[in-house]
């Protein structure tokens, strides 16, 4: 008998149901998508002079700023069912200096999601299109410049800080501030084909924890964004060889190490 | 019955008055004419379905290139750099002049038949007219503003507001709507009655010149394929032979980074060559003479030199000084006074 109860009130109280709702694109439940920015071991801070970072090559460096763009997120189901986001709410900027800017919100069926797809920086069409369709943080006016003005197009990723391996002279920063600037873009271009660093990432969620999306909850899926992998990626590099990336042949190498920024730690149900 | 007799004159005056303004406000009404295609003219590569040109638009967007509140600290307005009586450059200047008195790197453009380009700035990066104002407003050399600084100063105007409100049917003043206004505006800066468009259209019995059509004849043989009627430019992007300059500047490629696009330019058109001296991407000739004589004896066979000028034994184009004397006076014809003096698109 006090088992029966016992077992009454456990199940009553779990909140998970064992079986995953029917795959229905009407009935949409709220979703976020948590990037958490990181250096390596430690938490993000701007301008931490007394203990600054070290990336690879043993080059300490601070951040003074960091902002992306995430777009056209797409979840898959456990059984392989995909849901991309409407495509006029799936624009966000994450900006390192607000935390309130950290989630992505979105809506997505119902359902237990084992895959997460999403754009680091906005996709060819976007950046193609009217003025009228650019709202929101898309504005070119919203304050954030992230936006090329003489080379129509979004600037998807911009990391800016200090080093004091820079030089003072044209090829470091002659202001000697030992400034560093990355500003990441390049969607391939209008007319002829442009560098394009547009980058899609997916992440399986089956080893830290599948989403459970309903209706009367807030699953989110929490990642990580090592910013350190930006210097230390597969094409890891000096910052005093290079501290002023922004439209050029280089970025593309530096894009490569941004795909490889986003591992999905956790997920709350 | 004195005051009678005040009280009908009193009415009468109203009455007079009342219809005097309708008559205004008729008139007016009648003198826009909206966007007018020139017959000698293709359609235009704008979209004009997503931003129709309205009266009020038009205005709203005269207002805004000549209000100086588009620049960091209200001193240079659009107008600054594209001078009407200069066909909308920035007349005896090699390179624009901004904001704080700082140089630019190239010679401000003339905004003139805009609808039917397709690109825009020298070197390209652009390809849609209701972008490009975003970037001499924030370009450093220039305005060195940033736009939400421009839309905060324009929403702290209710004239501002009320012109949006008529324009677009909302008060809100958003991007779209300020680049919307300025293109309306720069679409309306039309130039399509210089000579010989009213040659081309048979227009009140104009004809050229024995000299003028000799030298058109010479225009179509030696320049009309870049140069391509009846806006007198293909809108491409080539290398005409310049020496490169001292910054090096390396055009398209800047924008692409291709190296088939190093050192081209956007080919500029020829109508209005009176008012837009000094010439080319940098200004570096000063008058047309200097023109000729690059294309007859200067052109440098740099990476992607325009396989037209390579087709002669010596590079460039082959012109006896007849020939330019002549060409001289066929591009004479392409100088549009009514363009210079169009009331309505000047500072009102």
């Amino acid at each position: 008998m006090l088992i029966a109860i016992s077992t009454v009130l456990f199940t009553a109280c779990k909140k998970d149901p064992s079986s995953a709702p029917d795959f229905d694109e009407n009935n949409l439940a709220p979703l976020s998508v948590e990037f958490d920015n990181i250096a390596g071991g430690r938490t993000l801070t701007f301008n931490n002079t007394d203990v600054p970072y070290t990336n690879a090559k043993g080059e300490p460096f601070t951040l003074s700023l960091l902002q992306y763009y995430i777009s056209n997120i797409k979840v898959t189901t456990i059984s392989g069912k995909e849901y991309t986001v409407k495509q006029d709410d799936s624009y966000f900027l994450i900006k390192g200096s607000d935390k309130s800017t950290r989630f992505a919100k979105i809506k997505v069926p119902e359902g237990d999601y084992s895959k997460l797809t999403f754009v680091l920086g906005v996709d060819s069409l976007r950046s193609t299109m009217p003025i009228d369709k650019r709202t929101g943080v898309l504005d070119p006016a919203s304050g954030s410049n992230m936006y090329w003005g003489w080379n129509s197009g979004y600037i998807f990723f911009k990391m800016e800080g200090n080093s004091s391996v820079i030089t003072d002279d044209q090829q470091g920063d002659p202001s000697g501030k030992k400034q560093f600037k990355y500003h990441i873009g390049g969607f391939g271009g209008y007319s002829s084909s442009t560098i394009n660093n547009i980058k899609t990432i997916t992440l399986d969620l089956s080893n830290a924890g599948i989403a459970k999306v309903r209706k009367d909850r807030q699953s989110n899926i929490h990642l990580f964004v090592d910013v350190l992998k930006v210097f230390n990626g597969s094409n890891s590099f000096s910052i005093k060889e290079h501290p002023n990336v922004m439209f050029s042949e280089y970025s593309v190498s530096i894009g490569k190490n941004l795909s490889e920024m986003f591992k999905h730690d956790h997920t709350e149900n | 019955m004195k005051t009678k007799y005040f009280k009908y004159i009193f009415l009468v005056c109203l009455f007079v008055y009342a219809c005097k303004k309708s008559d205004d406000v008729q008139e007016k009404a009648v003198l826009f004419l909206g966007f007018q295609k020139p017959k000698n003219f293709p359609e235009p590569v704008y979209n004009l379905a997503n931003n129709p040109i309205t009266k009020a638009g038009f205005e709203l967007g005269r207002t805004l290139f000549y209000d100086p509140r588009l620049s960091r600290d209200n001193t240079i307005s659009c107008g600054s750099c594209h001078i009407q009586s200069s066909a909308f450059t920035h007349h005896g200047h090699d390179v624009s002049h901004g904001i704080d008195d700082r140089l630019g790197i190239r010679n401000s453009p003339p905004i003139m038949n805009l609808a039917w380009s397709k690109a825009f700035m020298w070197g390209g990066g652009i390809y849609d007219l209701d972008l490009q104002p975003i970037a001499p407003i924030t370009t450093h050399e220039e305005m060195d503003e940033n736009l939400e600084n421009v839309l905060h100063k324009l929403r702290a105007i209710p004239t501002y507001r009320n012109q949006f409100k008529e324009a677009f049917g909302s008060d809100e003043i958003s991007t779209a709507h300020l680049m919307k206004a300025l293109s309306q505006f720069m679409l309306m800066c039309i130039s399509s009655n210089a000579k010989y468009d009213k040659v081309i259209r048979n227009e009140g019995n104009i004809s050229f010149s024995t000299i003028e059509q000799e030298g058109y004849q010479i225009f179509k043989d030696k320049c009309a394929s870049c140069h391509t009627e009846p806006l007198f430019t293909d809108g491409t992007f080539r290398n005409n032979g310049l020496a490169p300059n001292a910054i090096n500047d390396k055009g398209l490629y800047t924008a692409t980074l291709l190296d088939k696009d190093l050192y081209k330019f956007k080919v500029p058109s020829l109508r209005n060559l009176k008012y837009t001296a000094p010439y080319m991407h940098d200004g570096r000739f000063l008058n047309l003479d200097a023109v000729l004589d690059h294309y007859v004896g200067q052109v440098q066979d740099t990476p992607n030199l325009d396989p037209i000028l390579k087709k002669q034994t010596s590079r460039g184009i082959n012109l006896s000084n007849d020939q330019k004397t002549k060409l001289l006076a066929f591009l004479n014809t392409l100088n549009d006074e009514d363009f210079i003096h169009n009331k309505a698109l000047a500072e009102q």
